[in-house]
């Protein structure tokens, strides 16, 4: 196959490509694209809550009609915060993380020439932009775009009459995230394909690296999850469209009563849900995979436990697909169910302890090479334990009831999953760059980068619980009609200012991102010293991979610093140096690690 | 117009930049030595950081946290939040504390060599088994507690209260004498039948409907939640408690209210933030706070949404009688 060379034009090398290097990059890029508005919107909609009487002309500049003299009107700042969440969570961390990274990694660590169908992988590139291009045209709508919430909870997201984000702007988001789902599925089941069929000779499952295992996993819950919601909006676009009682029961709005009968609003929660829960997890394992795969290379050491890693990774993907309902304890379904979601919530507490546990050991007596993508692992280590924690008091129905919809869920779901997927994939970023580009990132603005972002991360979240536990409900426009939270106001304050410094510390990783394509130092076909098959690839790309055979796999991923002598410290490493390609043969009388 | 201008200004400070670091030297790109000393040295001056803001909030913030809770049911929902939160913040401290340590104590250097260590099933059996131990008590407390709040069945003599909610406002029914609600559907809505009661069921003709809620403390009260348009959740802080508000269903919660609201008052926690917040007002120019109860929507609803609530006042036993004798009931009001 790498034998073939046919003629390359611009358009199938750059955009009807069926490359996975090349596709990898779209998805980065488009995926980057997407998160500048969605933090562009979540800057803007926190300068409203913590100067709500105040006129800004970067409001007015920006949000045209739906602002009055430089104040946002109430309606614009529930779209802002939908789209930014959608986009965050599924355009950005769905698309753009598993986008790229299980595009770019896939074939290159398990030893293929390319995914199993290149055209379908194009398919689903082209899918997701289409989805993007849908969304973003949404945000020109002259009502406004979607506004119900990135859950979209009808009947609000169902009836215009309630909102007028329900109108044109609710059906363009309908139907770019159909579109997004079917090219998350079409990715996904490249993807498991993929990883079933074309791992090189030697490169048993239980040789993967970890980001394998990860990017395999979530393929299989999004294809497990995906559909469920696929159906949901399709049946909410049946309520809205052409009059079925899917969601809506005995509505009164604007003086009249509407037709609907029999229809439950708890209903769409579950289908909702039973991917909106998995979904985390889906942008989590791909950040989870590729921190371990950097903490590992950069400690010098195996990673920690790496079965027990692969039985969490399995065991969170299972749990996640039947905790959904810790969403729903106050959504008035029956308490028993309420108890069940709470035993299986808590569950998934374990891998994920086991996991943070793990990274921590790796990171023991290591010899850390601290790159840029290595503090941002280690990053994502610190955000996902405090997050994670948090989930401990949601998670149980009895103290969920009381904070459910405050602050301090928001301040939990961004560590744990916002916060701590963005860190992952800029880690990724900075790790695989050499791969994608053939030339490296400059690590000081990497270190600027990274302690800007951490440290507003904190700044922002960590507070946040405390406006939560005040008892302040997320997705108020303002807090000016209860004197009872005037006492918040400086906190929000302070966190809008970390936001905005945040906000504007990305553009140092964007100025980098884009000279380094140019003009960043020429990369080294292994910079990081790294034991896994894409580095055994030539730094410029070609068609296939691998020129001539593909390479045979002899041992896992993890030999980093073997000894001669296994139980003595200070022994000389085996092969010479600290780590071992996969590619090397056993030594006679070597161990299998 | 304005929209363009900053976008141009973004392209412009974006160009200068990139004309910066084409003079600038491109590149340090892989951790040297004295990288790795220095960043180690970073991370303790980060793990400093948000040890310190950590500490900052969990000391000051405290006064503006909710005072204790106003209903019984309540009482242990405290409890095991406080136990949850004790835990985690102990967990939280200490994993941090390894995560930022182990990057300073381990930075790399030429010297250096790292342990081979792949495996240890002591380890992980240890790491598996102690958080599901204490998993299990936290669950175990849970959902005691859960089925302690979410069980309304062997109340005694409830006060029975419909909540409703609509785009943007609550209003709520008594039961009345017979303390038992009349049916409702947005079908009878009309005129200043605004709940949409079924006057023809004959629990309805005492039913009264109010704007405002007022509890007897110390009897327990059975809200019934209804909404007429879309999703609203009856978020009570004070009591610990919330529901959703569904159209199409009606759905339930209850507890049992623990001080008065002029008890509540007197409480130094509520003194002490009601203090400060009257602080804030007094230099706004604002008139005092006094403290109430409150019923605030927590499910997003619409452009109001932010501004949706209803005062509830807690009152002794007697109070409430007196009160509750003086509201009309529907069939004076509505026939
Ligand atoms: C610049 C960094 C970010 C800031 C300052 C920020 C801030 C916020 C805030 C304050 C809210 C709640 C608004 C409200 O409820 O009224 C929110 C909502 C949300 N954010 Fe972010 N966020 C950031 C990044 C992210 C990231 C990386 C994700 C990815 C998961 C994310 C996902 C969400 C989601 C899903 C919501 C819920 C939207 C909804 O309520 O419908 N955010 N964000
Ligand atoms: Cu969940
Ligand atoms: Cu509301």
């Amino acid at each position: 196959m790498s034998e073939h060379h046919h003629k390359e034009t611009f358009v199938t090398k750059y955009i009807f490509t069926q490359d996975h290097k090349m596709i990898s990059k779209q998805f980065l890029v488009t995926g980057m694209f997407m998160g500048i508005i969605g933090v562009f919107m979540s800057m803007l909609f926190r300068m409203q809550i913590a100067w709500p009487e105040k006129s800004f002309t970067i409001i007015e500049a920006f949000l045209g009609p739906h602002q009055t003299d430089g104040i946002m009107n109430p309606d614009i700042y529930l779209a802002l915060v939908t789209i930014h969440g959608t986009i965050m969570v599924f355009f950005v961390l769905t698309a753009g993380l598993s986008g790229t990274f299980s595009n770019l990694l896939i074939p290159l660590q398990i030893g293929a020439r390319d995914m199993a169908s290149g055209f379908l992988n194009m398919v689903s590139y082209w899918l997701f932009f289409l989805s993007s291009v849908v969304m973003v045209i949404s945000l020109f709508v002259e009502a406004g775009p979607a506004s119900a919430g990135w859950t979209i909870y009808p009947p609000l997201s169902a009836l215009p009459q309630a909102i007028p984000g329900s109108g044109a702007g609710m059906t363009l988001w309908l139907v770019s995230m159909a579109i997004f789902i079917a090219s998350s599925l079409i990715g996904s089941l490249n993807y498991i394909v993929t990883v079933f069929n074309l791992r090189t000779v030697g490169m048993k499952m239980t040789r993967l690296p970890l980001t394998i295992w990860a990017f395999f996993i979530t393929a299989i819950i999004g294809v497990v999850s995906f559909p469920v919601l696929l159906s949901a909006a399709l049946l909410l676009l049946f309520d809205r469209s052409f009059g079925t009682s899917f969601y809506l029961s005995d509505i009164f709005i604007s003086g009249e009563v509407l037709h609907y009968q029999g229809g439950s609003p708890v209903l769409y929660e579950h289908l909702f849900w039973f991917l909106g829960h998995p979904e985390v997890y889906i942008v989590l394992l791909p950040a989870l995979g590729i921190t371990s795969e950097i903490i590992s290379t950069n400690s010098r050491k195996p990673i920690f436990g790496y079965r027990a890693m692969v039985m969490s990774i399995m065991a969170i993907a299972f749990l996640s697909t039947i905790v959904w309902g810790h969403h729903m304890f106050i959504s008035g379904m029956n308490p028993f169910l309420g108890s069940v979601f709470t035993f299986t919530t808590l569950l998934i507490a374990i891998p994920s302890a086991v996991k943070a546990f793990n990274y921590i050991t790796t990171l023991w007596k290591g010899n850390l090479q601290l790159n840029p993508a290595m503090l941002f692992s280690i990053g994502l280590v610190s955000t996902f334990v405090t997050g994670g924690l948090t989930g401990l008091v949601l998670g149980d129905s009895a103290l969920d009831i009381a904070i459910h919809d405050t602050y301090f869920v928001v301040a939990h779901f961004h560590l744990v999953m916002g916060v701590s997927a963005i860190f992952g994939m800029y880690a990724g970023v900075y790790h695989w760059f050499p791969k994608m580009y053939g030339r490296m990132m400059n690590k000081t603005m990497g270190y600027w980068h990274f302690w800007l972002s951490i440290i507003c991360a904190y700044g922002v979240f960590w507070p946040m619980h405390f406006i939560g536990l005040a008892g302040l409900p997320r997705r108020y426009y303002s807090n000016t009609a209860f004197p009872l939270f005037d006492d918040l106001a400086d906190i929000n304050k302070v966190i809008t200012i970390f936001a905005l410094v945040g906000g504007f510390a990305q553009i140092i990783f964007i100025a980098n991102f884009f000279i380094s394509i140019y003009r960043g130092a020429k990369a080294t076909q292994n910079p990081w010293k790294s034991n896994t098959l894409e580095w055994t690839t030539p730094v410029e790309h070609i068609h296939g991979n691998w020129p001539g055979k593909l390479p045979e796999v002899h041992r896992w991923a993890y030999d980093y610093s073997k000894r001669v002598d296994a139980n003595d410290d200070d022994s000389d490493y085996l092969h010479g140096q600290d780590f071992v390609l996969q590619t090397t043969p056993l030594l006679d009388g070597e161990e299998p690690s | 117009m304005l929209a363009l201008f900053y976008i141009f200004i973004a392209v412009a400070i974006g160009v200068s930049f990139w004309q910066i670091t084409r003079i600038m030297n491109f590149r340090g790109v892989i951790a040297t030595d004295e990288d790795n000393t220095k960043q180690g040295k970073n991370s303790l001056i980060f793990l400093a950081f948000i040890y310190g803001i950590m500490i900052y909030c969990l000391i000051f913030m405290n006064v503006i946290m909710l005072p204790e809770s106003a209903s019984i049911e309540g009482e242990h929902d405290d409890n095991l939040f406080n136990i949850t939160f004790w835990l985690i913040g102990i967990v939280q401290f200490a994993m941090q504390f390894l995560i930022f340590y182990f990057t300073f104590k381990y930075k790399g250097s030429k010297d250096r060599k790292a342990k081979f260590y792949a495996d240890s099933h002591k380890l992980e059996l240890i790491w598996t088994v102690t958080p599901a131990v204490v998993l299990v008590v936290l669950i175990g407390y849970g959902l005691w507690q859960w089925n302690n709040i979410m069980d309304l069945s062997d109340a005694k003599d409830p006060v029975v209260i419909e909540v409703y909610s609509q785009q943007f406002r609550w209003d709520a029914r008594y039961a009345g004498e017979d303390n038992a609600l009349g049916l409702g559907n947005v079908n009878y809505i009309k005129g200043i039948n605004t709940m949409g009661v079924d006057m023809n069921d004959k629990n309805s003709l005492d039913d009264k409907q109010v704007t405002e809620l007022y509890l007897p403390k110390g009897r327990k009260v059975k809200f019934q939640f209804r909404s007429q348009d879309v999703l609203h959740s009856a978020y009570m802080p004070h009591f610990r408690a919330q529901m959703n508000c569904v159209p199409g269903m009606v759905t339930e919660f209850g507890f049992t209210p623990k001080y008065t609201t002029e008890e509540m008052r007197q409480q130094s926690e509520v003194i002490e933030k009601t203090a400060g917040i009257n602080k804030i007002r007094k230099a706004k120019g604002e008139d005092p706070y006094e403290f109430d109860y409150l019923l605030l929507c927590n499910k997003i609803c619409g452009a109001s949404h932010y501004s949706m609530q209803m005062k509830i006042t807690v009152v002794e036993p007697a109070e409430y009688d007196k009160w509750i004798a003086e509201q009309p009931t529907l069939a004076t009001v509505i026939q």
